[in-house]
């Protein structure tokens, strides 16, 4: 029945380059499009749950002291109210990705200001909040907490440190060296939809209607959180209205719906408010990175340093991981790195899209430009002259990498060879400059399962606990299994997001694709293996197209063979040797133009172009958002996103959509994207590598360069908002 | 506090707390959950419909504000099989990734357009007589009210162009 594969050797077999159906690839429609775009996809806080009430979270006032109710009866007696319930149960903070077991509990003392402490359940939701409003929380015996990282304590990161030859010695030797320290600043994912969840117990099983990423381990979190057997407990996330990272693991709405439900005996909804989402979800940590490069008189490094400080609350160990990148993209003999995670008392750092990478990458690419102006070279060729042959740290292989290609590729298409100098072109009142960033993000293949069942009509069923968050999975899902088993894509059905179905990798890490297009490819091939047995022909002999089977000059139509049958297979998959044998990424190059107001130090982005290779590319359209979504973030990180925390107590004083900047419409233009064809063998069988991230890490650096080249103004510290820039025309 | 209303063409008799927004009652006590709550704070534009023809934002109104009005949602533009050109373009240019806030989007567009053909000139319009153009900038413009943290942004230009040549 199931069909367990270990990634252990390379896939050379290539199989989807051989299907007749050809769908695998395409751009696609996405074929739950016709209900998102006529409101009847239905997502977390939406289902019609008979009896259902509101519950409102209330947050704590302060970062330090015990958690008092001061009015708690009388907003108990308030009109429609049902409960306010101060559970020890409640989570101090969401579980990280893939953390699998409860985060810290516990609503009784404060760790930071905005904390989630109680929930205030009422009849109608206007009555819910109301009385949240309504309800005193005092804090006792406070102290007086870290909030800021770069006095806090900090603690070494020793895992994360690398010291490899003698990088002081090769600065010293260096022909052109830079040693630059640059900080980036907190970032929010702000999905659109909030985390909502709506909790309705059956006796003692609870299902929970949730805005999830990730839900075999969310089930695990929330079981862990209650106490109660995972067994008990059903999620359902067909819909996700974005995630970005904050909906990796359970957030504090979903245990709070699910005691409150228990505690007034009716279905109970938990809407996070727009301040919640950012007050008590995840933040990406700022981040203070130094960059050391020495370069011999030709541009090539000798050299390279990178150290990251970044932060989190105490108890958590997750710490960004700035540096991820830098072990492999370029070479240089001595390296040196480390990392130091400060504790402070402000909401918990989690990831947001491309931990790591999106601003890890966006920093050394801008020491990278700084060095190209220094030597007076061309910053693509500088990136062409040190990419490593082998990964420099482990001295392993890489496996497939087209980073060449997508420098000369992108540089190509934007029409970079018409690059001005620096400050040197002007369009009235318009001081116009050109960037370019190198892109990488670590390749992942995780643990995933599917079911594919091909019914007798001759028809396919694609079901797995995996989620859409706008990924594209109900797109590629049906993709793959419509080529394997050779049906039209509108004969495959896709199931998502239901703990009931075979657990999946989840959304995240960019990992989801390939590893539940996985699942399902072995689960078809599974079922080709059995039609070519009913058929006493060889497997790799069968040819299915359009629900008919070819074979020996024959052909069959499936229901014909299946003769009122269905067959049903799981495909599993788990990672395997390949992904400590080579060394295993994406790549890319972004190419922006800018304009930079001569007057205010304004920038508007005029042109964005993005050339990425990822393995073999599922949905040519769906891809091509994904990358279009990622740059879009790098606007964002580059011009105006930033979480400003009070020095005072920590708080985030832009708590909302109106003052936390994501980038708006006319904020981004018509960007481009370029798609490499590739084939990544050592991923999985599917030659195909994650492209979800790819297109934020590095992006930011592409503008800010841009504005350097316009300007001769460098802002090392993001984002670049015209007050910066201006400050150094 | 009774508010008799128009919906997508039906009449709708209300008595809800006097609290609630116009967004609240389409989704809490209609069943019309097509209109998104993204922020409830008039900053998103996930909760836009046109009320009389002219787009708002539903989180920022009372429902009892609007007796007498005809309110048009997602639900009332088109349906699954039968898409408005809009619907449909978005479709095909993948105008959307998650989803979420495109109700508001589409509703947002299907006002903008009108605005356009009556002749309204916005912040990036050169010429104040006559229709804009329908540039790039010029929907960018008008549509910067609805946030797509998915940046759908060049896709939605692209859906909204479409669909207007296909109209005009
Ligand atoms: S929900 Fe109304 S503008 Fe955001
Ligand atoms: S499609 Fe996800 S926010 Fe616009």
């Amino acid at each position: 029945m199931t069909e367990q594969f270990k990634m252990d050797a390379p896939a050379t077999a290539r199989r989807l380059d051989d299907m007749a159906q050809g769908l695998v690839g395409a751009p696609l429609d996405r074929p739950e499009g016709p209900l998102k775009v006529t409101g009847t996809a239905t997502y977390a806080n939406e289902w019609q749950v008979r009896g259902m009430v509101h519950g409102v979270m209330v947050r704590a006032p302060d970062n330090s002291g015990r958690v008092v109710l001061a009015n708690c009866d009388a907003v108990e007696k308030m009109p429609g109210v049902l409960a306010v319930i101060q559970d020890d149960r409640l989570l101090r903070n969401p579980a990280q990705g893939t953390a699998n077991k409860a985060p810290i509990q516990g609503p009784q003392h404060a760790a930071y200001l905005g904390q989630l402490i109680a929930v205030v359940v009422a009849e109608g939701f206007e009555q819910a909040r109301h009385a949240a409003q309504s309800l005193q929380v005092q804090l006792e015996n406070g102290e007086v907490m870290p909030v800021d990282p770069a006095t806090a304590a900090v603690e070494p990161q020793e895992a994360k440190t690398l010291d490899q030859g003698d990088l002081d010695g090769a600065m010293k030797d260096a022909a052109f060296s830079v040693d630059v320290t640059y900080t980036t600043p907190s970032h929010s994912s702000s999905p659109m939809e909030p985390h909502a969840s709506i909790a309705s117990w059956q006796g003692d099983d609870l299902t929970l209607r949730g805005s999830y990423q990730m839900l075999k381990y969310n089930r695990n979190e929330l079981s862990d959180a209650l106490g109660i057997h995972p067994d008990r407990l059903r999620i359902l996330s067909p819909y996700v209205g974005g995630g970005f990272g904050s909906k990796l693991g359970i957030a504090p709405e979903a245990v709070a719906a699910a005691i409150a439900a228990k505690k007034v005996g009716r279905p109970v909804s938990v809407a996070l408010q727009r301040p919640q989402v950012y007050e008590a979800t995840m933040r990406r940590s700022e981040t203070t990175q130094r960059v050391r490069l020495a370069a011999d008189a030709e541009g090539r490094l000798t050299g390279l340093g990178h150290d990251a400080r970044v932060s989190n609350l105490p108890g958590e160990t997750f710490a960004e991981p700035v540096l991820q990148a830098s072990y492999f993209l370029y070479a240089g003999e001595n390296r040196k790195m480390s990392m130091e995670l400060a504790r402070v008392h402000r909401l918990c750092a989690g990831s947001v899209r491309a931990p790591g990478e999106a601003v890890g990458v966006t920093v050394f690419e801008g020491a990278m430009d700084e060095l190209a102006v220094q030597i007076g070279m061309d910053p693509v060729e500088l990136r062409r002259r040190n990419i490593p042959e082998k990964d420099p740290e482990s001295g392993k292989e890489f496996s497939s990498r087209r980073f060449l290609e997508a420098l000369d590729s992108g540089a190509e298409t934007f029409g970079w060879a018409n690059r001005p100098g620096v400050k040197e072109r002007r369009e009235g009142e318009w001081l116009i400059g050109y960037g370019m960033a190198s892109a990488a993000r670590v390749n992942v293949l995780m643990e995933s399962q599917a079911r594919v069942t091909l019914t007798p009509e001759g028809r396919a069923r694609v079901e797995t606990d995996m989620t859409d968050i706008g990924t594209g999975t109900y797109a590629i899902l049906g993709q793959i299994a419509g080529d394997m088993l050779g049906l039209p894509r509108d004969a495959v059905d896709v199931v998502l997001g239901d703990t009931t179905l075979p657990p999946a990798s989840g959304s995240g890490g960019s990992w989801g694709a390939a590893s539940s297009g996985t699942s399902v490819y072995l689960a078809c091939e599974a079922i080709r293996k059995q039609l070519a047995e009913r058929l006493e022909v060889d497997e790799n002999d069968l040819t299915l197209k359009d629900g008919m089977a070819t074979f020996d000059n024959q052909a069959r139509s499936l229901s014909d063979i299946l003769n009122g049958d269905q067959i049903a297979k799981l495909g599993h998959v788990l990672p395997g040797d390949t992904s400590e044998a080579v060394r295993q990424a994406t790549f890319g190059a972004y190419f922006a133009e800018v304009a930079v107001h001569a007057a205010s130090g304004e920038t508007r982005v005029r042109r964005m172009h993005g050339t990425f290779a990822a393995g073999r590319i599922l949905n040519a359209k769906t891809a091509r958002s994904q990358c279009l979504g990622g740059m879009t973030f790098g606007i964002g990180i580059a011009l105006t996103e930033e979480m400003a925390f009070d020095p005072r107590d920590g708080h985030v004083a832009n708590h909302n959509l109106a003052e936390y900047h994501i980038p708006v419409n006319a904020d981004v233009p018509q960007l481009t994207v370029d798609l490499l064809e590739e084939r990544d063998d050592w991923a999985n069988p599917l030659q195909a590598k994650g492209i979800g991230e790819l297109g934020i890490c590095g992006a930011a650096a592409a503008i800010t360069n841009a504005i350097y080249n316009a300007t001769g103004v460098r802002v090392r510290d993001y984002p670049a908002t015209l007050d910066k820039v201006i400050a150094g025309m | 506090m009774e508010t008799n209303l128009t919906i997508n063409g039906t009449e709708q008799r209300l008595d809800l707390d006097p609290r609630t927004t116009l967004l609240d009652a389409l989704r809490h006590h209609l069943g019309l959950t097509g209109s998104k709550k993204g922020c409830d704070h008039g900053q998103c534009g996930a909760c836009t419909v046109m009320v009389n023809g002219r787009r708002i934002n539903a989180c920022l109104t009372l429902v009892c504000m609007h007796d007498g009005d005809e309110v048009t949602t997602i639900e009332g533009l088109g349906q699954p099989g039968n898409l408005s050109p809009l619907q449909e373009a978005f479709v095909n240019e993948d105008g959307f990734q998650c989803g979420y806030c495109t109700p508001g989007q589409i509703c947002s567009a299907t006002a903008m357009l009108k605005e356009i053909s009556d002749g309204w000139p916005s912040h990036v319009t050169d010429d104040l007589d006559g229709k804009a153009k329908l540039t790039a900038e010029e929907i960018s413009e008008r549509m910067s009210g609805n946030l797509c943290r998915c940046s759908a942004y060049p896709n939605i230009v692209e859906a909204i162009r479409k669909a207007a040549g296909e109209n005009t």
